[in-house]
């Protein structure tokens, strides 16, 4: 039994390894603020998001998938939440028991088994009858398949069957072994035997019974004071449920981590119901994206917005409309504090969020996949190391280079600028035009006029110009548009908007 | 030709009593490192008496030779290897049934140990006649063992022995285990439950589950009611327990004399050829060497001291071969040279060489004639003895005087060091004499000494010296090489090493 609801044919992995340049992202990106809204301080939550949100998918269909279990998810807020809980109350049961403590005795081993699993046929039971009951309004192919196979494992049959062996396994009529003679005449492999019930032997007539052959029957007696002998009776014992015991355990463990996979893959949804709400107290809008195939060079949007800005300000904010379809490279120049950095993290944010299959924060939104989203972010000084800060710039971006692939994204924020412009505008014309063939695409915000610039003569058709706008009295409204780069940034501006001398 | 044994090539040769104390010379050569490591892990075989006593005969120490020659065959040794296993396993069931109490493991240990041995014997006949064999040793043994395993004697053991194994093996049981009592009887197909619940859980696995299966320890020993419960079986399956009993009374004396014998002498050729192989994967070469009681014109190529090179192959170092010849009327290598420069270890190689050849191994080296002694002689500096009342000098004298009086022409000598106890005068005063005496006795002999002087001393003598690297003395090339025996040249370059000499002292003590 599987949830397959973040993979159609697989399980989410919670504990494999993060992308190399989570940090880097997570930094750049603002992540956390994005992870806790979705937790709300469950750190369960919190790991979950990070997982999902870090380690992006490739494929359509999968992001789909994800976008319609969603959806259902936003029709049916307290169902999930239910079934989330129900899941949590199996492993908050489970921890009340003795089972999967160490233990050297397999009848004990057998006997808390049998316990946990009773409390695990309790909670599968109330799995089935939310199934039995919700599961027409779900329309997503992910939760369609989760209740009809709920449906289709925890048949009543099957309930009582369990229930069956869980008594069984209790011997009340003693323990019935099977074995034969090994090394040195001992005892060997030791086979725990279904006792073959007398109602099974209907067929047998009577005149059977009475004539056929008696077995001899041998007993041995361990008298009462023989405690070695008890021991021996025991481990003999012992021998013969070992293999029950450990298949008892190994299937107590496996529902467990159904349970437990249940309730991680829900997590993500859960998290995006949080997520989901909060925004919508905000007043900020979300949709589903439209994402195409990595191949393609498709961004365009509606209302583009950061949505850790609009989180951590707990207010509605200007959001960005642009048309970068069939664009390679964009590059954003103009006004400081003209909303530059904002931009390119919503480009960040958006591009992670849709490709976890989560809804995006922008009115309408459409982009290729990428292979792998890479930052890199102009960094405080760090002043305990001896390399210079272009050094250290170069080291990180050596470190890209590394990783980079094809139909890949990168998000320069203000690099190469610790050298001076003549020198930064050839480092960074080298590395764009190189990354550009490689097919890697590139959203770059700079003040290296001389490199913007540069592109911007080159009159290319996949570059695409955006400046940060300025009104004509100084003030910016935070909205890009189209335009070519401008040789200063307006720090005059800032200057006096800081100083108060403007006009 | 009859099989008597796979180290001695005629009856008479056998050691009639077999040594414990290795020879007087053997940790002055360094052989008591070899032959111990040789043997390490073997002590079961009691190997080192055929270690501690060579052979007279040139004859006897072809016969090994052959031997030798047929196992470097992998395949032959292969086989060997594996009879050696199945007979060492044969000892470990009887001595399992040694240690037991109850009658029917005791019996049941005892089966297994004669049914290994039949696997042993006709798991050899097999493997032997599927190889090419040219040594007399191997082909009589061949012959032997092919004819006892046709005789009536082994084949009715062996069937006996296999039909009794079916039926035990056939044996199952049920135990019913109810508070305190177990009912024993037949197993009655009943189907296993085990898999029956894995089988109604199946639908929940999830990939790797953990193992929660408990070990039970596996003494070989039973208690007291896993022995009931056996007398109970027993008692289900009456005549098979009775064939069992009558078995083991039967068949007491199982094993072959012969073939018990093969199985220890055999060890000698294997424990030595794994001993050497480690050294010849290291690009080490062994040969077998000439072996004449006549002819004094001893020589080897790429000769190496086997314990030295044991221990630097360990350590990934490097090992230097020596050559040395003798021709014509050349009986003594007189060695001298810078210390640490390989002197002892040469004539550490001599002794070991001529030793090893004696009892019939092959040697380290590319190729090599070698003199059938019949006495070896050594004389290394000791420790002063304390308790001794002599002094050291005296010691050695006493010591000399007792070699060169037991010794003959046929013997060989080794000299290291002697008489460092005494002036130079008296050094070169006592060693020309003895060297004297050495030379009149013509027989084969090493020196190793810090005289030159008695490098030419006649035209048995040959001079050796140890060589540095000119550039660097302090590198040492370990090659011990004929040349005259001048300490000049090489005083003079320790002596610029260090800048002593008299244009550095010179520079350095400033006016």
């Amino acid at each position: 039994m599987k949830a397959h609801l973040m993979y159609k044919d697989r399980d989410f992995d919670l504990k494999g390894e993060l992308p190399s340049n989570r940090q880097a992202l997570t930094q750049d990106l603002e992540l956390s603020t994005l992870f806790k809204s979705m937790a709300l301080g469950d750190d369960f939550l919190f790991e979950v998001a990070k997982k999902a949100v870090l380690s992006g998918l490739n494929n359509l269909d999968t992001i789909l998938y994800r976008q319609n279990i969603l959806k259902d998810c936003l029709n049916n807020p307290s169902i999930i939440r239910d079934i989330y809980d129900i899941t949590i109350e199996s492993i908050e049961r489970k921890k009340k028991t003795y089972f999967g403590f160490f233990n050297r005795y397999p009848s004990s081993i057998l006997h808390s088994s049998i316990d946990v699993l009773q409390i695990f046929v309790d909670i599968l039971k109330k799995l089935r009858i939310i199934a039995d009951a919700h599961a027409d309004k779900f329309a997503s192919e992910g939760f369609r398949l989760f209740f009809t196979m709920l449906k289709k494992e925890l048949g009543d049959e099957y309930f009582a069957c369990v229930q069956n062996h869980l008594e069984e396994l209790k011997f009340r009529n003693g323990v019935l072994i099977s074995a034969e003679l090994g090394e040195g005449n001992k005892g060997s492999n030791y086979i725990l035997r279904k006792p073959q019930g007398k109602t099974q032997d209907k067929k047998e007539s009577w005149v059977q019974r009475i004539f056929a052959k008696k077995q001899p029957v041998f007993t041995i007696f361990i008298s009462e004071r023989d405690e070695s002998g008890a021991r021996a009776l025991s481990e003999l014992k012992d021998k013969g449920i070992n293999l029950v015991a450990n298949a008892l355990s190994q299937s107590a463990d496996h529902i467990l981590s159904f349970f437990n996979m249940l309730r991680t893959e829900l997590a993500f949804y859960v998290g995006c119901l949080n997520l989901y709400e909060r925004l919508a107290q905000i007043g900020e809008p979300v949709s589903f994206p439209l994402p195409v195939d990595a191949g393609e060079r498709r961004h365009s949007f509606k209302g583009l917005y950061d949505v850790c800005l609009a989180l951590s300000l707990e207010q509605k904010i200007v959001g960005n409309d642009v048309n970068a379809d069939g664009k390679d490279l964009v590059m954003i120049t103009g006004a400081n504090q003209g909303g530059k950095s904002t931009f390119l993290r919503s480009i960040g944010l958006a591009q992670l969020m849709m490709q976890c299959g989560m809804f995006v924060p922008a009115e309408s939104f459409s982009s290729n996949i990428c292979q792998n989203l890479f930052t890199h972010y102009k960094r405080e000084e760090d002043t305990t190391m001896n390399s210079g800060k272009l050094d250290e710039e170069l080291g990180r971006m050596s470190d890209i280079v590394d990783k980079i692939t094809p139909n890949s994204m990168l998000l320069f924020n203000e690099s190469f600028a610790a050298t001076n412009e003549r020198e930064g505008s050839e480092i960074a014309r080298q590395i764009i035009s190189a990354l550009l063939e490689r097919r890697v695409k590139v959203f770059f915000v700079t003040h290296l006029y001389e490199f913007a610039h540069g592109f911007y003569d080159k009159k290319l058709k996949n570059t695409l110009f955006l400046r940060a706008e300025r009104q004509n009295d100084g003030r910016r409204t935070f909205k890009l548009v189209d335009g070519e780069p401008l040789q200063t940034s307006f720090g005059e501006d800032l200057y006096n908007g800081i100083f108060g001398t403007g006009s | 030709m009859t099989f008597r044994s796979i180290l001695f090539k005629r009856t008479e040769d056998c050691i009639k009593n077999e040594t414990l104390e290795a020879p007087e010379f053997f940790i002055d050569l360094n052989l008591d490192q070899i032959v111990d490591a040789i043997t390490a892990g073997w002590q079961e075989y009691n190997l080192k008496p055929f270690f501690y006593t060579s052979l007279n005969d040139s004859d006897a120490i072809y016969y090994r030779h052959e031997v030798m020659r047929d196992l470097e065959n992998k395949i032959l040794f292969e086989h060997i290897k594996s009879f050696a296993q199945r007979m060492r396993a044969m000892r470990g069931h009887l001595a399992q049934a040694d240690k037991l109490h109850y009658k029917y493991q005791k019996k049941r240990w005892f089966l297994d140990a004669v049914e290994t041995y039949c696997e042993a014997v006709n798991g050899l006949v097999i493997d032997l006649t599927l190889v090419d064999l040219k040594s007399s040793g191997f082909l009589a043994f061949r012959e032997y063992i092919s004819n006892y395993v046709k005789s009536g004697g082994f084949t009715s053991l062996l069937a006996e022995t296999k039909k009794l194994k079916t039926d035990l093996s056939g044996i199952k049981y049920c135990l019913l285990i109810k508070d305190n009592s177990i009912k024993v009887r037949k197993y009655e197909s009943e189907i296993d439950y085990s898999a029956d619940v894995e089988e109604t859980f199946e639908k929940f696995k999830q990939g790797a589950a953990r193992d929660y299966r408990v070990k039970f320890s596996n003494y070989p020993d039973m208690n007291h009611v896993e022995a009931e419960v056996l007398s109970m079986v027993a008692q289900l399956y009456p005549e098979i327990f009775k064939n069992l009993d009558d078995y083991c009374e039967k068949c007491v004396n199982y094993l072959d004399e012969t073939i018990g014998v093969f199985d220890r002498e055999i060890q000698f050729y294997l424990v030595y050829l794994e001993y050497i192989g480690v050294l010849k994967q290291a690009g080490l070469k062994f040969c077998y060497p000439q072996i004449s009681d006549k002819c004094k014109e001893v020589y080897n190529c790429e000769g190496f001291d086997l314990a030295l090179a044991k221990k630097l192959i360990k350590e990934n170092l490097p090992v230097v071969c020596n050559d040395f010849y003798l021709k014509d009327k050349e009986r003594v290598f007189v060695v001298s040279g810078p210390n640490q420069g390989g002197k002892t270890t040469f004539a550490r190689t001599f002794g070991q060489l001529h030793y090893l050849a004696g009892i019939g191994c092959p040697v380290p080296g590319r190729e090599a004639r070698l003199f059938l002694y019949d006495k070896l002689f050594t004389h290394f500096e000791k420790e002063e003895n304390i308790k001794n009342l002599r002094g050291k000098l005296q010691d050695d004298l006493v010591r000399i005087y007792e070699i060169l009086n037991q010794a003959t022409t046929n013997s060989i000598i080794i000299m290291n060091e002697i008489f460092t106890s005494t002036t130079l005068k008296d050094a070169v005063f006592l060693s020309k004499k003895v060297m004297e005496k050495i030379i009149q006795l013509d027989l084969l002999c090493v020196c190793v000494t810090f005289i030159g002087e008695l490098a030419s001393l006649s035209g048995k003598t040959v001079s050796l010296v140890s060589s540095v690297v000119p550039e660097n003395p302090a590198l040492r090339t370990y090659k011990i090489l004929r040349g005259p025996a001048d300490g000049l040249l090489y005083a003079i370059t320790i002596a610029e090493k260090h800048r002593l000499t008299y244009d550095c002292i010179k520079e350095r003590i400033n006016s």
